[in-house]
């Protein structure tokens, strides 16, 4: 079996296919692996199955480790060109570019930050959230000293305070609706800080010569125009599925504006339309970590049931196990609007 | 998070110092230059906007390459990185 993307659905599939007597390879473009977890230094949410209480990137490193003790293969540095309709994977890593043919392949390549254009938008310090908290939380390396962040979401709430943290100013949070979709926690450490949030306020424009240096927001409600100077402008305005090697791969693309736009179709079990391939974490619908890693426990395990390595009973008992902790995860409110759009598109 | 040594590269001819290891575009940055080029037909300044090797915005001239990305390439002692499009506002980029 070859996963494609160590990040917490790509290597928590690994992990469960090698308990399960398959032989697992990842890859991963990334020269690190654990995808957007390494990232990540604030404490996660979830149960002990998904690492709750442990920062993200402590996380990534014990899903590494365990992949290790597990004799699982993972190839950093190795991109995924491309996943043909017979099956083989074309891919770029430090020896060369080569093609496996693997007889199941798990997609877990996660999602990528959406993006909106604007008068303004290509200026240099006009970047995504994701972005900037790779340039501070990875690099030591602030974007700018005043910041604007576009988009409550948790990525826009979260990469806020860390950027505060690491010392930038953040000037304000803007949200077009009228309600922070992020966490309370997260809203709450923001606006201790004395951020001000922006609710119903939208992005106009970036101004400035060869860099950010001012952004124009209006009030949806009485049509007031404020001009923040800053020197970096942050969005967080979503993120969507990547699901171009499923596309390549010939499996069918369905539509979910709730999980992120198109993805792959997919089962109740992560299965996709094309026989041996499955899809899961972010890329089957961006969701949190913790589903991720299940999704791609519950993807392993129908692999393994597919290539004949686990009997239909052994794998329906521990697919019980893991679609009732999904339930389980899926079960707060935030959650339900993603669970219902999970629900619609696992029966059409 | 980084505890790379020192390096030196050079950015259109100029010294900047960066930590081994670090994306040239990271160092760029702790550099105070944002500016990676400038577009090819209205010559407008674009900097890194993913950091993840997706938009290109990132692209220069590395050890002679061309469009290289550089928020995923590390930097190595004495690299020769050249801004395309020719850098016309000075070394601070801001
Ligand atoms: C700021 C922020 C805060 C978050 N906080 C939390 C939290 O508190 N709790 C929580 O549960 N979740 C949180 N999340 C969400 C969580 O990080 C993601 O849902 C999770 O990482 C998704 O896992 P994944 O394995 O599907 O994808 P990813 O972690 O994105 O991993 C995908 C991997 O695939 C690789 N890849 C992609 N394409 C290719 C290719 N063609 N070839 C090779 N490799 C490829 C990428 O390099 C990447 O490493 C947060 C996310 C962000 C951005
Ligand atoms: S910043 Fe997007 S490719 Fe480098």
């Amino acid at each position: 079996m070859v996963v494609v993307g160590a990040g917490p659905a790509g290597l928590c599939a690994a992990l469960e296919a090698a308990q399960a007597g398959v032989r697992a390879l990842v890859l991963d473009e990334n020269e690190r692996g654990g995808g957007q977890l390494h990232k990540q230094i604030h404490r996660f949410f979830g149960s002990r199955h998904h690492g709750a209480g442990k920062r993200g990137f402590e996380i990534a490193r014990e899903l590494m480790e365990d992949c290790a003790r597990a004799g699982v293969e993972v190839r950093l540095s190795s991109a995924v060109l491309g996943c043909f309709r017979t099956g083989e994977l074309l891919v770029d890593g430090p020896q060369g570019v080569y093609v496996l043919r693997p007889r199941a392949t798990v997609i877990a390549t996660g999602a990528s930050e959406k993006s909106f254009p604007f008068p303004g938008w290509t200026l240099p310090g006009v970047m995504g959230a994701g972005a900037a908290q790779t340039l501070v939380n990875l690099h030591g390396v602030l974007p700018g000293r005043r910041v604007l962040m576009v988009g409550a979401g948790n990525v826009g709430l979260i990469v806020a305070y860390q950027l505060l943290q690491a010392g930038a100013e953040v000037v304000g949070v803007v949200e077009a609706e009228g309600e922070v979709s992020g966490y309370e926690v997260h809203l709450q450490r923001v606006r201790r800080e004395g951020v001000p949030v922006y609710l119903r306020h939208r992005l106009l424009a970036a101004e400035g010569g060869e860099g950010v240096e001012a952004a124009l927001v209006e009030s949806l409600d009485d049509g007031g125009v404020k001009r923040f100077r800053v020197d970096a402008l942050c969005l967080a305005v979503g993120l969507a599925p990547q699901a171009e090697l499923a596309a390549m791969r010939g499996c069918r693309i369905s539509y979910a504006g709730e999980l992120g736009g198109f993805l792959p179709w997919h089962d109740r079990d992560m299965r996709t339309s094309a026989p041996g391939v499955y899809v899961a974490g972010d890329a089957a619908g961006v969701e949190e970590a913790s589903v991720a890693m299940d999704e791609g426990r519950l993807a392993a395990v129908s692999a393994a049931e597919d290539l004949g390595v686990l009997d239909a009973a052994e794998a329906a008992a521990i697919k019980s196990a893991l679609l009732a902790r999904l339930e389980g995860l899926r079960g707060g409110p935030s959650a339900r609007s993603k669970r219902a759009a999970k629900a619609r598109l696992c029966s059409g | 998070m980084v505890a790379g040594e020192e390096v030196t590269i050079f950015v259109d001819g100029r010294r900047v110092t960066a930590r081994a290891g670090e994306p040239v575009a990271a160092a760029l940055y702790a550099a105070g230059i944002r500016t990676t080029r400038f577009s090819r037909r209205r010559g407008e300044a674009r900097g890194p906007f993913c950091m993840v090797g997706r938009c290109t915005e990132c692209v220069m001239t590395v050890d002679g390459v061309e469009n290289v990305r550089t928020c995923t390439t590390p930097v190595r002692d004495g690299m020769r990185v050249e801004t395309p499009g020719g850098r016309r506002h000075g070394p601070s980029g801001a």
